[in-house]
C-alpha cells in the first residue's frame, strides 16, 4: 500500500475514495494501479482497480480544462511527468566510474543512487495520487463521466501522447492565451473581491515560483555536502585501518560517526524536499490553475461586455436585435455562472493553502528538530569516547 | 671484499619525482626529465668531511646536538667491527649496510663522540628549559604600492626559554622572509635527516590580487589563510627541538632587521637553480637502486606512501565539503529572501507571519553554515594540507638517506678500483705511481669510513625524527578532530534552538 499524499489537505469521503495502490517502473514509463472504493450507484462494483499511465492522467486533466461546464472551477493541476532521467544518468555514470573506486565505495554509492531513484518514484506516485484525490473531493468534478471511465474502464484508454503537430498547436494556443491573458487582466474588475484576487494571485504565483527554485537549489547543495561527508567517512576508514599509531582509533570512530551523520544529513535534505520544495511546487501549479480560472472569468466578462455593446449597437440600428439579445444572454449567464463558483473556489483555495502550509511547516520543523537532535546525540557520544581516550 | 650491489628496484620512484617539483616554491612545473646535472648542493666526495662541518656554520652547538644519543651506542661501536647496532635499531638481516671492507677503527669512531658522551637527550628539555613558547602572526598590513607591494606581518614571540633574549619579542616580517628561513633550514638540516617543516606555498594569483589593491572578500580570505598558515609554520618549526635552537630561527624571531631573502623569488636565478636541482634529484632518485636491508625503513617508506595517498584524498574531499557548504550558505540566504517575499505577498495574516519567521530562521541557518564552512576549512582542511606537505618533507629525508648511501657506495667502488690498479702497479715497477696509488687508497679509505658513518648517522637521525613526527602527528590529529567535532556539536545545538523557536510559530497558523 502506497502512503497517502502528504502535502495537500483533503477531505475524504466514503462515497468515493481513490488511491494509487501500486506502481511499477518500467524502462521508460510508470504503470500506476488506480484503486477505487465507492458506494456510488453508477459503478458496477464497490471496489475495483485499473492500470493507468501518465498520458492517461494528462488526457483526463485536459478534458476538464476543455470542458466549458467547468470553466468556473479551479481545475486540479496535472501531475508532472515522471522524470527519472537525472537519476538514470547518475547510475550510468557510476557504472562507468566503477573502476576508479573501491568496492565498498561503489556499493555505497550504488545503494544511495538506488534510494534516490526510489524516492523520485515515490514522489511521482504521490503526485499522481493527489491529482486523483483532488478530483474525487471536488463536488462537481467527481461526477465527471471521463473521470468515471478513467477509474473503471479496465482497458487501455488508447490515449496516445500528443504528436508534433498537436504539440505545436498547443504551443500557439498558449501564446495566444497569454497575450489574451494580459489584455483580459488589464480590464479593471468592478468586483473588489476579484480585483484583489487578481493582484494577489499574480504576485503570489511569481513569488512561489522564485521560492520553489531557490529551495531546490538549497536542497541540492545540502545533498552535495552529504555526499562529501560520505567520501570523507570512507577515506577516514581506510586511514584508520592503515595507521599503526594511536590515532587510528580516532579515524575509525570518526569514520563510523560520519557514516551515521551523513545518513541523517541526507534525510534532512530529503525531508526538506518533501515538506518544503514539493509544497512550493504544488502551490506553484495550483496558483497557476487559480490564475487560469480568473482568466476564464475575465474572458467571460470581456465577452459579456462586448455582447452588451453589440446589443446596444443592434438596438440602435434595429438590426439582428434578437440575435444580439440571445448572444448577450448567453454571455451573461456564462459570466454569472463562472463568477459564482469562482468565488467559492478561490475561498476554498485559500483554506486549502493555509492548511497545507501549516501542516508542512509544522512537520518540517518537527523533522528538522528530530534530525538535529539525532545528530547532536551521535556527535556528543563520539566526542565522549574520543576525549576519554586521550 | 666487494659489497653486494644488486639491490631490488626502488618502488614509487616514478610518481614521486614530480611531486617534489610541485612543492609550491617554484613557478614552473618542470617537464625536464633528462637533465644530468651534477649536484651543486652537496659537496664532491673529496670534501666529504666538510659536509659535517657545513652544518656548523653557526658554531659548534649544532654538531653537538646532532650526535645526541644513547651513551650505550659508543661502546657498541667500540667492540664490534662492522655492526652498526644501536638499541633503536631492529636486528639487521643478512647483508647489513656495512659491507665490511675495512674494520671500523674504534678510535676514529669514538673520538668525535667522546666529548659528547655526557650530553643528555633532547626530548622535552632544552638546556634545562621546558618547551614553552608561543608564536602569533598577526596584523597583516600592506606595504608599498603596485607590483612591488607586499604584506607585512607582525610576529610576536612569547617564551620563558633561556635561549631567547627576551620573554616577549615583536618583529615585522614579510612572506619572503619566511621562505628565506625555510630555505636556510632546509639546506642545513635536510641532508642529515631532519624533517624540516615546509613553508606555506606561494600563490601568484593570490598575491597579485592583494598587490593590485583588490579590497574584496576573496583577497581578505587569502590574507587570513596565509596569516594562519605562517603561524602554524612557525609553531611547527619551533616545536622541533633542534630547529628551535638554530641561530637563524632565533634571529628570525628576535632581530628587528633581517637581510632580504632575494633568492626565494620564483623567477630569480636562485629559483631556476632550485628547479634544476630538483629535476636532477628526481633523475638521481630514479637511478639509485638501494639495497635496503633495514626492514624498518622499507616499512616506514611504504607507510608514508600510503598515508600520503589517503591524506591527499581526504584533503580533496574536505575541500569539496567546504565548497559545498559555502554554496549551501549562499543558497540558504537566497531562499530566506525569497521566503520573506512570499510571506509579504501571502494575504492570510498568520501564514504570512509564519513565512516571515521561516525566512528569519533560514537567514540564521545561513550564517551557521558560513561559520561551519570556516571551521571545516581552518580546522580540518588546512591541517590536512599541512600534513600533505610535511609528508613530502619526510619523503625527501628518506631520499637524502638514499643519496648518502649511494655516495658511500660510489666511494667504495672507487676504492676498489684503486686497489685493483695498485695491485697491477705492484708488478709494473713504477715506484712513484705506486706510492701515489697507495696515498690515494689511504685517502679513499678514510672517505669510505666517513661515508659509512654518515649513512649510519642519517639513518639514526631519521628514526628519531620519524618517531617524533609520528608523536606530533598523533597529537595534532587528535586535537583537531576533537575541536572539529566540537564545532559540529555547536552547529547542531544552534539548529535545535532555531527550529524550536520556529515550531510554535508554525503551529499558530490558524
Amino acid at each position: 500500500m502506497m502512503p497517502r499524499a502528504v502535502n495537500v489537505d483533503l477531505q475524504t469521503d466514503a462515497t468515493l475514495q481513490v488511491d494509487i495502490s501500486d506502481a511499477l517502473s518500467e524502462r521508460d514509463k510508470v504503470k500506476f494501479t488506480v484503486h477505487t472504493k465507492s458506494t456510488l450507484p453508477n459503478f458496477k462494483q464497490n471496489e475495483f482497480s485499473v492500470v493507468r499511465q501518465h498520458e492517461e492522467f494528462i488526457w483526463l486533466h485536459d478534458s476538464f480544462v476543455e470542458n466549458e461546464e467547468y470553466a468556473g472551477y479551479i481545475i486540479p493541476p496535472a501531475p508532472p511527468r515522471p522524470d527519472f532521467d537525472a537519476s538514470r544518468e547518475k547510475l550510468q555514470k557510476l557504472g562507468e566510474g566503477e573502476g576508479s573506486m573501491t568496492k565498498e565505495e561503489f556499493t555505497k554509492m550504488k545503494q544511495e543512487l538506488e534510494a534516490e531513484y526510489l524516492a523520485i518514484f515515490k514522489k511521482t506516485v504521490a503526485m499522481h495520487e493527489v491529482f486523483l484525490c483532488r478530483v474525487a473531493a471536488h463536488p462537481v468534478l467527481r461526477k465527471d463521466l471521463n473521470f468515471h471511465v478513467f477509474l473503471e474502464y479496465n482497458q487501455d484508454l488508447s490515449v496516445r501522447g500528443k504528436n508534433k503537430r498537436e504539440k505545436m498547436e498547443d504551443f500557439f494556443k498558449n501564446v495566444v492565451k497569454s497575450a489574451d491573458g494580459v489584455l483580459v487582466a488589464g480590464v479593471k474588475d468592478v468586483d473588489d473581491f476579484f480585483e484583489h484576487e487578481k493582484t494577489f494571485l499574480l504576485e503570489y504565483h511569481n513569488r512561489v515560483k522564485d521560492a520553489s527554485a531557490k529551495s531546490d537549489r538549497m536542497i541540492r547543495s545540502h545533498k552535495s555536502a552529504a555526499d562529501d561527508i560520505n567520501r570523507i567517512a570512507s577515506t577516514l576508514y581506510t586511514l584508520g585501518t592503515q595507521d599503526s599509531t594511536d590515532v587510528c582509533k580516532f579515524f575509525l570512530k570518526v569514520s563510523e560517526l560520519f557514516e551515521k551523520t551523513r545518513k541523517i544529513e541526507a534525510r534532512v535534505a530529503a525531508d526538506e524536499d518533501l515538506k518544503l520544495a514539493d509544497l512550493l511546487k504544488y502551490y506553484l501549479r495550483e496558483s497557476q490553475a487559480a490564475k487560469d480560472l480568473l482568466y476564464r472569468r475575465g474572458r467571460a466578462l470581456v465577452d459579456y461586455e462586448n455582447a452588451n455593446k453589440a446589443l446596444d449597437k443592434a438596438r440602435a440600428k434595429n438590426k439582428d436585435v434578437l440575435q444580439a439579445e440571445t448572444s448577450q444572454q448567453v454571455c451573461c449567464q456564462k459570466f454569472e455562472k463562472i463568477s459564482e463558483s469562482a468565488k467559492q473556489e478561490l475561498i476554498d483555495f485559500k483554506t486549502r493553502r493555509v492548511a497545507a502550509f501549516r501542516k508542512n511547516l509544522v512537520e518540517l520543523a518537527e523533522l528538522e528538530l528530530k534530525h538535529a537532535k539525532g545528530n547532536l546525540q551521535l556527535l556528543q557520544s563520539c566526542l565522549g569516547v574520543l576525549k576519554g581516550d586521550t | 671484499m666487494a659489497a653486494e650491489m644488486e639491490p631490488p628496484p626502488l618502488g614509487n620512484a616514478g610518481e614521486t619525482d614530480f611531486r617534489e617539483l610541485e612543492d609550491g616554491e617554484d613557478l614552473f612545473v618542470s617537464t625536464v626529465t633528462t637533465l644530468e646535472y651534477p649536484e651543486p648542493s652537496s659537496p664532491e666526495p673529496a670534501s666529504l668531511p666538510a659536509e659535517d662541518i657545513s652544518i656548523n656554520s653557526n658554531g659548534p652547538k649544532q654538531k653537538d646536538v646532532s650526535f645526541d644519543d644513547d651513551p650505550e651506542d659508543l661502546f657498541a661501536e667500540a667492540t664490534e667491527e662492522v655492526s652498526l647496532d644501536s638499541p633503536e635499531r631492529e636486528p639487521i638481516l643478512s647483508d647489513g649496510p656495512s659491507p665490511a671492507i675495512t674494520p671500523v677503527t674504534p678510535t676514529t669512531m669514538l673520538t668525535p663522540r667522546m666529548d659528547l658522551g655526557a650530553r643528555c637527550r633532547i626530548e622535552e628539555d632544552n638546556n634545562g628549559d621546558t618547551f614553552d613558547i608561543h608564536i602569533a602572526v598577526s596584523d597583516p598590513e600592506k606595504v608599498g604600492d603596485g607590483m612591488n607591494a607586499y604584506m607585512g606581518y607582525k610576529v610576536t614571540t612569547k617564551t620563558s626559554m633561556t635561549i631567547f633574549n627576551k620573554n616577549e619579542t615583536t618583529v615585522r616580517r614579510r612572506f619572503s622572509d619566511f621562505l628565506g628561513l625555510h630555505s636556510k633550514l632546509a639546506s642545513k638540516y635536510l641532508h642529515i635527516g631532519y624533517i624540516v617543516p615546509p613553508a606555506p606555498e606561494k600563490s601568484i594569483v593570490g598575491m597579485t590580487k592583494v598587490k593590485v589593491g583588490k579590497e574584496d572578500l576573496s583577497s581578505a580570505e587569502f590574507v587570513e589563510k596565509r596569516r594562519s598558515a605562517l603561524e602554524r609554520y612557525l609553531m611547527r618549526t619551533v616545536k622541533h627541538p633542534v630547529l628551535l635552537k638554530d641561530p637563524d630561527v632565533i634571529m628570525f624571531l628576535e632581530s628587528s632587521e633581517l637581510p632580504r631573502a632575494v633568492s626565494t623569488q620564483a623567477l630569480s636565478g636562485a629559483g631556476i637553480l632550485r628547479m634544476v636541482n630538483k629535476a636532477a634529484d628526481a633523475v638521481n632518485k630514479m637511478t639509485i637502486k638501494m639495497n635496503e636491508s633495514d626492514a624498518w625503513f622499507e616499512e616506514k617508506h611504504q607507510q608514508f606512501e600510503n598515508l600520503d595517498l589517503q591524506l591527499r584524498k581526504l584533503h580533496a574531499s574536505v575541500e569539496s565539503l567546504v565548497c559545498h557548504r559555502k554554496e549551501l550558505s549562499v543558497n540558504t540566504a537566497s531562499f530566506a529572501k525569497s521566503a520573506a517575499m512570499l510571506g509579504n505577498s501571502e494575504d492570510h495574516t498568520a501564514l504570512s507571519r509564519a513565512l516571515s519567521q521561516l525566512a528569519e530562521v533560514e537567514e540564521k541557518i545561513d550564517r551557521l553554515h558560513q561559520d561551519q564552512a570556516y571551521a571545516d576549512f581552518y580546522l580540518f582542511s588546512e591541517l590536512l594540507g599541512d600534513y600533505v606537505r610535511l609528508i613530502t618533507a619526510v619523503k625527501s629525508v628518506f631520499d637524502q638517506r638514499m643519496k648518502t648511501w649511494s655516495k658511500w657506495q660510489d666511494t667504495q667502488l672507487l676504492l676498489q678500483k684503486k686497489r685493483e690498479s695498485e695491485a697491477k702497479l705492484q708488478f709494473a715497477n713504477k715506484p712513484d705511481k705506486l706510492q701515489q696509488a697507495k696515498d690515494e687508497i689511504k685517502e679513499l679509505e678514510g672517505k669510505v669510513e666517513q661515508g659509512e658513518k654518515d649513512f649510519e648517522l642519517i639513518s639514526k637521525t631519521i628514526r628519531k625524527e620519524v618517531s617524533r613526527f609520528e608523536k606530533e602527528r598523533v597529537k595534532d590529529f587528535k586535537a583537531v578532530i576533537i575541536k572539529y567535532l566540537e564545532s559540529l556539536v555547536q552547529t547542531q545545538q544552534q539548529l535545535i534552538k532555531y527550529w524550536e523557536a520556529f515550531l510554535p510559530e508554525a503551529k499558530a497558523i490558524a
